[in-house]
């Protein structure tokens, strides 16, 4: 651990709390012009986020400490997920800490708190918004790991930073396996951040909505923590992304100028991602939410494919 | 170069595997017609690079035999066939799908065991592809035996023979033109004939359901 | 001769002490506060040092005895080695945990006479841990039996219930048919060898097929105790028949005694293992895991919810032993030493939790008369204390960093990561797939956690009585709170332990992990920091730490007033208990997506229904395929013996006199 590391995973950090609402807003506003409606404003997450902060909180009377203290614990899972994945630099002290699979477990541990949560209260939304989310969960969790495993067994390794060093080192070249992780990786992601063919982030009709069923109980501070920690993991998502796929530009050293070059790279990366995120939620229609098994199970057979697929042509390689 | 080549073939083995996959996966049959042209260009797009690397000129010509045949004049059919039989919704599948995925992988680690032998002995610039190729024959022939309309059949069957055509480039260099003409017609008569099939069910018995043939058995 | 002792002889001493504290239970056999109060927390503080004593003995060399005990010509030699002591410190660890909650649970009367109770529980725990000692095949079965009769005993203690008996009996049979497969077993390793002695049958293994023939006998033995697929129907029925106590005991001990008969006598015995078996074993494991998995999502009963997800892991470690064996078999040394790793992780997690959880429905069934989950819910406001405590075990369950169950499984993932590098084509195909299935089942294993969980402790009471439900007694929550810590510790330093495994598994014929596992103090990377690493602390402290610093940023910047209200609900006005999800509701998507698994019978109210009734009932398909064959067969077998019963004199007679002249003849020179 070093000065330059430190400056580097903080830097990290910053990034990753300020640029997660910017993206969910960059997608909002970029679905409001493929819908051909005027767009809210990118910083407009914030507006709302400084609002829901500025309200007094309404709990229900029997709710638990469960209740209060998950938006919390779902935030600073989400924090931790950033920290972890290399978005700026590779050079992250904190990244030993959790490699690829105690990531995915992160992730579950925020799901689980989330769904304990709604369950807490007892209301009828709540607990189909638990049961909702844990199915999701239960195949899309195998399947990002599954894609994770894919990427492992080209950088021989389950740490994040030097599955992108790997891939970034190695020039151009193409893994086929890799092939069918992206795909799985998009169906993944879409599913788990709650995007169209599978719940839609901007609906409250009450017989389709997931993630928005889950958050029914919670207002003021504690939405807004939830609000936050679900734009994080939509940037989280999008930088394992770009990190398994696209790892180009991701500074090595924590050197100021390979920083300032790795900054435009991963907001250029991100404003195509989110542009073709918003287009492709455009162009999909929701599906019904006994499709949604069968989807993530694609995903998932999709990525242990991939693995296969690796194995078969390095094997001979 | 040859690394490189390599794995864009490589590449191309994933895609058409990858495409193959999700065609077990597609309810819709308009969906299926856009995957089968996609496995046709992924086709040309693989002799082209073999045919670069070899140094053999004859394969140029099975690529834009490919082209013109399957990813633009097939498909052609195809859609109008669809559009005038009017079967564009979904189509439910026999089998549910994630069993099928599953069979499928079985039938994926198969293949590849299968071909591991052959492949150690072959020196195409692929070896490994071979057991996609493979793969891909065997799920095309997995899902002509899962859809109940014929449509699907005979878009499976089609793939079928896409996954032959991937083998033999890969993994062979391709064969001879002629056999690869003769292929090509056959495929092409093939597809008509099925295509008079189809529409002879559908003049018969007001579906596309090939279950209904089992009443053509004498009782 | 004979070396310095060391830990063995203490480690026996308090073997026979938990005997004499059963003998006193006999004597006091009425005396319910006598032996609550008394017995079994002098028996959780034996329970304790038992594991400081095996935690000690981890790192000494293995100490063998011979008892001048039992017949003559037959004595009981014992050897405590590091698997042993490992072993010895999980029953010592969970004893002293379950039976000081059992000093609560048991100061209400429970069936039989709390003496007889007492006596059999000690029984149990002391014949638990003779088989953990056992160095000859001889004491091994001795030792075995006793731990099948007594847990039989204690499974019957509620013997006026019908259910009970008939759990109780299955229990028993399955397990003498697991027996007579390992008396089979013994039989021809010691035909190869010389002799019942275990160091004989290490210095002569069996080769070849009579290896294998050894091998399949011991799957079938230790793989009907641990609950393997098709032997696996017993347990669902006798740990929710028993008293909670003896089911954590079941569940977290005696399980793990399979896991270690089959180390024992498939890697330290049988030598050499063949990558077949290891394959087969994968096979075996990860089936009954995915099976047990998916049943376990189903259950509406929680104490079945938890047997059937003891199933799921129990086949995980079977699992792992199947890899750490397919590593071996390709002289894979170091990355077999990682499997085991996770296997042996995964032995001690597993005790740690499901006992938690057992404890912690017995605590609510004492509070609320209630099994079933679809009459329960919102407990957490009536018993929190139990509620946060199980909460620990859930999470743990649900295999979630930072805590023990997540090490496990982190473990067992970075070993079928490894396998690319294994020479054999087919299992590089196979292994992807099994990972695959080992990750499904982890994310399946927190769905049914958030399930039980959920359903029992959240939510509105579903039962109006619930409301009155109480806390557990001091004992109780100190058990479970020990439980817990276990939990937490080892999850969160992992590494002591880790260190400690070298022994078990350099004797398992794999390498010592602790070279590979480097000085580091806090961060497990167990091959290298490049290739992989984990530190839970660091991960709890960056949680916790941003959990800290955004609670009291919101408070600094804005501020943390709140009003109290009704759920909101959408704004549906009329919210009632039934509205919530049951449990059958919340394992719906499971019975949907994987309904070929199950024998599915459903009653479904029609539109005119004055009363409408909804009722699914679920059998274990497997377990059914399975009996009820061999139950026709029995029944057609006792209906040829019946034809021997006539019910008249002479015809008895006359068989007398038939059997009479028939042993005259054999006996005629």
């Amino acid at each position: 651990m070093n000065a330059a590391g430190v400056t580097a995973q903080t830097l990290d950090l910053l990034i990753a709390l300020t640029l997660a609402p910017v993206l969910s807003g960059w997608v909002a506003q970029c679905r409001a012009w493929l819908a051909n409606r005027s767009a809210p404003p990118l910083l407009q997450p914030f507006a709302t986020l400084r609002k829901l902060f500025h309200k007094d909180a309404v709990i229900a009377h029997d709710a638990s400490p469960l209740f209060r203290a998950a938006p919390y614990l779902v935030f600073a899972c989400m924090v931790v997920a950033a920290g972890i994945v290399p978005t700026l630099s590779t050079n992250l002290p904190l990244a030993p800490a959790a490699d690829a699979i105690a990531l995915v477990g992160l992730l579950a541990l925020a799901r689980v708190f989330i769904a304990l949560a709604a369950m807490d209260l007892g209301t009828a939304f709540g607990t189909l918004g638990a049961r909702r989310e844990m199915l999701l969960g239960f195949l899309a969790e195998p399947a990002l790991l599954m894609v994770l495993f894919c990427s492992a067994l080209i950088g021989h390794s389950t740490a994040l930073t030097t599955m992108v060093e790997t891939v970034a080192d190695a020039g151009f070249v193409i893994y086929p396996g890799l092939a069918f992780a992206g795909v799985a990786f998009t169906f993944v992601s879409l599913a788990e951040n709650a995007r169209v063919p599978v719940d839609n982030p901007s609906t409250h009709l009450e017989l389709t909505m997931i993630h928005e069923a889950l958050v029914l109980e919670y207002s003021a501070r504690h939405l807004a923590l939830l609000e936050w920690a679900a734009s994080l993991k939509l940037f989280v998502y999008s930088c394992i992304g770009l990190a398994l796929f696209l790892p180009w530009g991701v500074a090595r050293g924590a050197a100021a100028s390979d920083l300032l070059f790795a900054l435009p790279a991963l907001l250029a990366k991100l404003a195509v991602g989110g542009a073709l995120l918003a287009a492709l939620e455009t162009v999909c229609a929701k599906m019904r939410i006994f499709r949604v098994p069968e989807f993530l199970a694609t995903a998932f057979l999709m990525a242990v494919i991939g693995l296969l697929v690796h194995i078969l042509l390095a094997g001979e390689a | 170069m040859s690394a490189f080549a390599t794995q864009l073939v490589n590449l191309c083995a994933a895609v058409l595997l990858m495409v193959t996959f999700v065609m077990i996966a597609q309810r819709r049959i308009v969906t299926l017609i856009h995957l089968y042209t996609l496995q046709g260009l992924t086709l040309v797009v693989a002799a082209c690079v073999v045919a670069w690397v070899s140094g053999q000129p004859h394969l140029y010509g099975s690529a834009a035999l490919t082209l013109a045949l399957k990813v633009i004049l097939i498909p052609l059919l195809l859609h109008r066939a669809v559009n005038r039989l009017n079967v564009r919704w979904d189509v439910e599948t026999l089998i549910n799908i994630p069993t099928m995925m599953i069979i499928g992988i079985v039938l994926v680690v198969f293949a590849f065991n299968l071909t591991l032998p052959i492949a150690r002995l072959s020196v195409a610039i692929a070896p490994g592809t071979l057991g996609i190729a493979l793969a891909c024959v065997l799920l095309s022939f997995m899902m002509m035996i899962t859809r109940a309309k014929a449509v699907p059949q005979v878009i499976g069957f089609l793939s079928m023979e896409n996954g032959l055509f991937f083998a033999a480039t890969a993994a062979t260099y391709g064969m001879p033109m002629v056999v690869e003409l003769g292929i090509a017609l056959d495929v092409l008569v093939g597809l008509l004939i099925l295509g008079v099939f189809v529409f002879q069910i559908r003049a018969q018995f007001d579906s596309l359901d090939i279950r209904q043939l089992e009443k053509l058995k004498g009782d | 001769m004979m070396p310095a002792l060391g830990a063995l002889p203490i480690v026996l001493a308090l073997l026979g002490a938990w005997l004499a504290l059963g003998a006193a239970g006999l004597l006091a056999l009425e005396r319910q506060v006598f032996v609550a109060r008394v017995l079994f927390p002098l028996g959780a503080a034996l329970g304790a040092a038992l594991a400081v004593c095996a935690a000690a003995a981890l790192a000494e060399p293995p100490q063998s005895l011979v008892l001048p005990l039992g017949p003559p010509g037959l004595p009981l030699s014992v050897r405590l080695d590091g698997l042993a002591a490992l072993f010895l410190l999980l029953l010592g660890g969970v004893s002293a945990g379950v039976s000081c909650f059992a000093a609560g649970y048991f100061a209400r009367r429970e069936g039989a006479p709390p003496g007889l109770i007492c006596l059999a529980y000690h029984l149990f725990l002391a014949a638990m841990g003779l088989v953990l000692l056992a160095d000859d095949a001889y004491s091994f079965m001795l030792a075995w039996e006793t731990m099948a009769l007594a847990s039989f005993f204690l499974v019957i203690t509620n013997d006026r219930d019908a259910e009970t008996r008939g759990a109780a009996f299955l229990y028993l049979l399955v397990a003498h048919v697991g027996a007579v497969a390992l008396l089979a077993c013994f039989a021809v390793v010691a035909n190869a060898g010389g002799g019942l002695g275990f160091a004989a049958m290490r210095a002569q293994p069996p080769a070849g097929d009579a290896a294998t023939l050894a091998f399949t006998l011991a799957l079938v033995g230790f793989g009907a105790k641990a609950g393997l697929l098709p032997l696996h129907g017993w347990l669902p029925e006798a740990h929710p028949a028993a008293p909670s106590p003896v089911s954590a005991l079941m569940s977290a001990v005696m399980l793990k005694t399979a896991l270690y008969g089959m180390l024992r006598v498939g890697l330290d015995l049988l030598g050499a293992p063949a990558a077949g078996w290891g394959v087969a074993l994968l096979a075996l494991g990860l089936g009954s895991a995915l099976y047990g998995v998916i049943y376990a999502a189903v259950q509406v009963d929680m104490k079945r919810l938890l047997a059937y997800s003891s199933i799921e892991n129990l086949g995980l470690m079977f699992a792992g032993v199947g890899l750490a064996m397919v590593f071996e078999a390709h002289g894979k040394p170091t990355f077999a030493a990682l499997a085991l790793c996770a296997v042996l992780f995964q032995a001690l997690a597993h005790a740690l939790f499901k006992s938690l959880l057992f404890s912690a429905t017995g605590a609510v069934l004492h509070a609320t008369g209630e099994r079933n989950l679809g009459r329960l819910g919102g407990l957490m406001r009536y018993m929190p204390q139990v509620a946060w405590l199980s909460l620990v075990g859930a999470l743990t369950s649900a295999g979630l960093p930072p805590l023990a169950g997540f090490v496990a499984e982190w473990l067992l993932l970075q070993g079928f990561l490894f396998t690319p590098e294994l020479p054999d084509s087919f299992l590089n195909m196979l292994i992807p797939v099994a990972a695959a299935l080992v990750a499904l089942i982890a994310a399946l294993a927190s769905y049914t956690m958030v399930k039980f969980f959920g359903v029992v402790f959240l939510g509105r009471p579903r039962e109006p009585a619930l409301t009155a439900a109480h806390d557990a007694s001091l004992p109780e929550r100190l058990g479970l709170a020990w439980l817990a810590a276990g939990c937490i510790a080892l999850g969160l330093q992992p590494l002591p332990l880790l260190r400690a495994l070298d022994d078990s598994t350099r004797m398992l014929g794999a390498e010592a992990l602790s070279a590979t596992l480097g000085q580091h103090t806090w961060l497990v990377a167990p091959v290298a920091v490049e290739r992989a690493s984990y530190a839970p602390l660091l991960v709890l402290l960056g949680v916790g730490a941003v959990f800290a610093l955004t609670f009291l940023g919101v408070r600094q910047l804005f501020h943390g007033r709140a009003r109290r209200a009704a759920p909101w609900d959408c704004g549906f006005p009329l919210q009632t208990a039934r509205m919530q999800d049951t449990a059958e509701g919340f394992g719906m998507p499971i019975r949907q997506i994987f309904e070929p698994f199950f024998h599915l019978r459903r009653e479904l109210p029609s539109a005119f229904d004055r009363a409408p009734r909804y009722r699914v009932t679920l059998e274990d398909r497997a377990w059914r395929a399975l009996s009820l064959p061999v139950a026709r067969g029995v029944e057609a077998c006792t209906r040829l013996v019946a034809h021997l019963q006539q019910g008249r004199i002479a015809l008895y007679l006359l068989y007398s006199f038939a059997t009479l002249i028939a042993l005259l003849l054999v006996t005629m020179p």
